[in-house]
């Protein structure tokens, strides 16, 4: 729905520029870890202690904040922006659709050399490497809720805030913000969820033989499984579990709960999430005191303070007016003398590319598709007949469902440093082992849409194909497939990013003080980065996320249009 | 609001040569409102009355200051409109209630925005409540009320922030019948015993019986572009009776009224407006492309078998009220009988003609050929079947016809038009239309009547030109 959306506002212009700006974005953030000084701050080890893992935790948790915090304002510009300004609309979108395509894993190792450059000696670099990139992995999906909430307001809604005279200040409050807070909050989750994903290979990354561990559960699990300590490894699963659970129930469902009441629907919908937390919340007198003495004066003296009326409103704007239109001038000239740097660097760093170096790029991006596409297909494989077989049972539904739901909130990247021991162990070398990773990290996507897709198909569809005695074959022809077509393709999109972004921490696996790579792109950008190849480091990030885009634009675009378009049961 | 003090001379509302048109890519500009001129003068109870798609609502926003006009303008007390008129009010045909608010806090909106306290404004609130029928509703959320009681808080809404003059955008047509009864007495009380510190009242409605009642004036709108009909004075006094011979006699001459205005639009040529430049190509094709009406087939042929059975001619407002239809829904079936040359209104009767009487009889192969017939007389369908036969493989996409309508419809308008045009078509057996490919086509038995008619009409054209 989102997708087809955004092909239609983006131009060719638009492409080219978003293009340039993007390889110019690439090109800064090599520039930079091109500075970076040598005698990096190795990190102090990582204790296995009990009593370390609730500190970890914390430490994990508090950059996942950070950086959602961060995303969430980032949010509220981009999208405002995007929304309201019509010219800013026709790059920006295109920008977010390209963005959030791009494998952003496959830059952890240049982020991290370019921070650690930033601030040599301290943690802060790493630190700052890893929220960047929880940022830059979360943010998007984020963007894109609330730009959808805004251009989606009801003429008529925002008619009656135009003709009640509201404010700016307070149509964002009673319309813009209430009305796209399901998105919101529903996106933040699976954000938030996406953030474990990066923050544990982040934390746990190790580029040659530096170790640029920080201190938290990904470089905890990871020490463990070097070590062989099994039952460490397994604790700090739990404690990663525990954590992930306890902002499901804590946070996310009593948020999912209460911005239930912000749907648009005017009947009670069918499914309605239920909270026992915000129940209580609800019902707690300290809260429903904190309400009427804090919060609604507050909202009144901002209320206030953001004037009355629309007149005043449009009155006081002429030097604000003025002064941001100059500080919008300043701004631009900044961006496009930084571009204008950055790909002049860019420009110069490719000079120096051999063909040799070209060549075994796109050979490396053409082995890390075909593992792609590999566990992809092992995926879809177990997960369509196991899936529908759920699906179409709910009895098992009901039952498994909490349970694989558990098993899939797990980043996958927090399980790779325990099976990478075990299947070094077990013999066998990366080249299978890096698919197998990928699997992991793709199979949950596409096996619970299918499980959706199949508990979704009518009862009366399936009692027609029973009545007329369809079997076999034929009855996953004719109703299961199409039925399932859309969900599959969806979950197959998402468990595609998901891959895309696991082939660097798949093909590049250090594992007690030895290195182990595979030929492929994610492999390459981890050496080229330790290595100091930039030119070569400039070309394979360039060519992967260039891949990624293109196959996502001709052959998973067209395929989920047709998937709505024709499969679509509603 | 103490800022301008208000006028007592002259009128309340002042609509002046007010036009707007919606500008089109290729510079083909849509005329919705066409030189509108009105004066709403205190104490007046006005309904705006029309087809749907008639501007009408259009009018209603450029009032209020939601929208501008193209040319034209507005005078509120003497005074241009500008931005939202602060001294305005407005009732949604949806609510338009935020659904996360009480209705409490749904009536203190517009409180709000005047920077009123919280004590002052919950009092207010609670008093219109209480006036509107719904106090015990204060902590309900909408979706917890039923359709009637959320316009109650609509009415509430709109009369809180006491406006001078009220606009109502067709306020009961989303309410079911006994609701709208219910709701449009009440308010006419509030109105006439002068609870409310209104001035005037503007209504938006397509329901002809429904301004009889309520309005002591009604402004008759043309369709294509809106033009003002009619400006009728209703002296009847209130409370009406919907049955007494009076207002009968009034809701027909409306009826005659509204019908026979559409008639005299279709005798029209396609109206493009003054105002449109770039007329490049010979008049003879672009100029005949007149909307085709949006009626079902299915409907129409029940109509026609009704009326049929009813010696071949039967009244309109009749027949709308025994089918429980607005005038409308009816309207676009009795456009398309008129088309196909199946009926002709008259005098508000609908009368079957020879084809009519005989489309009744047969059988539903005969009626497709009937309807085939009929079809390949009209210009959007002779195109198609044109562009369709002169192609070797008779098939084209669906965005070439797209194209060509937008330049004499709006995107949405060309698309609703080319999709019925599409179903009409399938039921007639014309051509045919592959969803997936997105191409209309021609079957090999539908080749050769194509060929005939693009002979025909290609010397047609050719002489028309000359």
């Amino acid at each position: 729905m989102i997708g087809s959306q955004q092909s239609e506002s983006s131009s060719g212009y638009a492409d080219i520029f978003i293009g340039i700006a993007i390889l110019a974005g690439i090109s800064l953030v090599i520039a930079w870890a091109t500075h970076q000084s040598h005698g990096l701050p190795e990190t102090g080890g990582i204790s296995l202690a009990y009593g370390k893992l609730p500190l970890y935790a914390a430490y994990s948790w508090l950059r996942m904040a950070v950086a959602y915090v961060i995303s969430l304002a980032f949010t509220m510009v981009y999208a405002y922006y995007a929304a309201y300004n019509k010219r800013a609309e026709k790059i920006l979108i295109p920008l977010l659709d390209i963005l959030q395509s791009i494998p952003i894993l496959s830059f952890l190792p240049v982020v991290l050399l370019a921070f650690i450059g930033l601030f040599p000696h301290s943690h802060l670099g790493v630190n700052l490497a890893s929220i960047i990139l929880i940022f830059t992995g979360q943010v998007w999906n984020m963007v894109f809720a609330l730009y959808h909430g805004l251009i989606t307001i009801p003429r008529d809604l925002r008619e009656s805030a135009l003709s009640l005279q509201l404010t700016p200040w307070q149509r964002f409050r009673t319309l813009e913000l209430p009305f796209s807070m399901g998105g919101l909050v529903w996106n933040s989750m699976m954000s938030w969820s996406g953030g474990w994903f990066f923050l544990m290979a982040a934390e746990m990354f190790s580029l040659g033989h530096h170790q640029y561990q920080l201190q938290g559960l990904g470089s905890y699990l990871q020490t463990a499984a070097n070590q062989g300590r099994w039952g460490k490894e397994v604790l700090g699963l739990a404690a990663l579990i525990a954590v992930i659970v306890a902002m499901d129930q804590l946070v996310w469902r009593p948020l999912l709960a209460w911005s239930d009441k912000f749907k648009m629907e005017m009947v009670e919908g069918e499914v309605q999430f239920h909270s026992a937390v915000l129940v209580m919340l609800r019902r707690s007198r300290i809260v429903g005191w904190l309400q009427t003495a804090v919060l609604i004066p507050v909202v009144e003296a901002v209320d206030g303070f953001f004037g009355v009326g629309i007149p005043q409103w449009r009155a006081r704007s002429t030097w604000i007016g003025s002064l941001t239109g100059l500080l919008r001038t300043l701004i631009t000239a900044a961006v496009i003398f930084a571009l204008f740097t950055a790909l002049e660097g860019g420009i110069r760093l490719a000079a120096s590319l051999n063909l040799q170096t070209v060549l075994i790029v796109s050979l490396a991006t053409g082995a890390t598709l075909l593992r792609v596409v590999a566990s992809l297909a092992i995926s879809v494989a177990w997960t369509v007949p196991v899936g529908v077989w759920i699906g179409l049972n709910p009895r098992y539904a009901k039952s498994l469902t909490p349970i694989s739901q558990i098993a899939a909130s797990v980043p996958a990247t927090a399980l790779f440093p325990g099976l990478v021991a075990l299947l070094f162990v077990l013999g066998g070398g990366l080249t299978i082992a890096s698919v197998l990773l990928m699997v992991l990290g793709t199979q949950w996507y596409i096996l619970f849409n299918v499980i959706a897709g199949a508990s979704a198909i009518p009862e009366d569809l399936k009692e027609a194909a029973r009545m007329f005695g369809l079997k076999g074959s034929h009855i996953w022809r004719t109703l299961i497939l199409p039925a399932i077509f859309p969900y599959l393709i969806t979950g197959i999109i998402t468990a595609g990013g998901g891959a895309w972004n696991a082939s660097i921490v798949a093909e590049y696996v250090s594992f007690r003080d030895h290195i182990y790579t595979t030929f492929g792109v994610g492999a390459l950008i981890a050496k080229d980065s330790t290595d100091g190849h930039f030119a070569a480091l400039l070309l394979a990030t360039s060519v992967l996320s260039l891949t990624v885009v293109i196959i996502n634009r001709l052959v998973w675009r067209p395929l989920y249009r047709q998937a709505t378009d024709r499969y679509s049961l509603s | 609001m103490t800022t301008t003090e208000p006028e007592r001379t002259g009128s309340l509302l002042k609509i002046l040569g007010v036009t707007k048109m919606y500008s089109q890519p290729d510079n083909y500009d849509i005329l919705v409102l066409d030189d509108i001129n009105l004066a709403v003068e205190r104490g007046q109870f006005v309904a705006l009355l029309g087809p749907s798609g008639s501007g009408k609502s259009t009018l209603l926003r450029i009032v209020t200051g939601l929208s501008e006009p193209s040319f034209g303008t507005v005078l509120y007390r003497g005074r241009p409109v500008s931005g939202p008129n602060p001294h305005a009010s407005m009732v949604f045909q949806s609510f338009a209630l935020y659904p996360w608010l009480t209705v409490q806090q749904n009536v203190e909106l517009g409180l709000t925005a005047k920077g009123i306290g919280l004590a002052a404004r919950r009092e207010k609130a609670i008093r219109l409540i209480d006036l509107i029928g719904l106090n015990g509703y204060e902590d309900a959320f909408p979706k917890e009320l039923s359709g009637g009681m959320r316009q109650r808080v609509g009415f509430a809404r709109a009369l809180a922030v006491d406006p001078e003059l009220l606009c109502m955008d067709e306020p009961f047509s989303a309410l079911d019948f006994l609701t709208a009864e219910n709701l449009r007495s009440e308010l006419l009380d509030l109105w006439i015993d002068a609870k409310i510190p209104l001035q005037a009242i503007l209504m938006v409605t397509h329901g002809i019986e429904e301004a009889v009642y309520m309005a002591d004036r009604i402004i008759i709108l043309s369709k294509n572009p809106a033009r003002i009909a009619e400006d009728l004075a209703i002296s009847l006094p209130y409370p009406r009776n919907r049955k007494s011979a009076e207002f009968v006699q009034l809701v027909d001459l409306v009826y005659k009224i509204v019908t026979g205005s559409d008639e005299d639009q279709k005798a029209r040529p396609i109206q493009l407006g003054p105002q449109h430049k770039n007329i490049q190509t010979p008049e003879g094709e672009r100029a005949r492309l007149s909307p085709i009406p949006y009626g079902h087939l299915s409907m129409l042929t029940g109509l026609l078998e009704l009326v049929s059975d009813r010696g071949g001619r039967d009244d309109l407002y009749r027949l709308g009220a025994e089918l429980l239809l607005e005038v409308d829904d009816l309207l676009p079936v009795t456009d398309t009988a008129e088309l196909f040359h199946l009926a002709q209104v008259d005098e508000g009767d609908l009368i079957l003609t020879e084809q009519g009487r005989r489309f009744a009889d047969v059988d539903v192969a005969e009626r497709k050929n009937i309807i085939r017939r009929e079809l390949i007389a009209i210009p959007i369908f002779r195109l198609i079947e044109r562009v369709l036969a002169s192609k070797s493989n008779h098939a084209m996409a669906l965005d070439f016809f797209l194209d060509i309508l937008e330049e004499h419809f709006s995107k949405e308008q060309a698309e609703r038009q080319l999709m019925l045009a599409i179903n009409w078509a399938r039921f007639a057996d014309l051509f045919h239309y592959d969803t997936d490919t997105e191409l209309l086509y021609l079957a090999d038995d539908q080749i050769d009547d194509a060929e005939v008619i693009e002979n025909g009409t290609g010397r047609d054209h050719s002489e028309r030109i000359e």
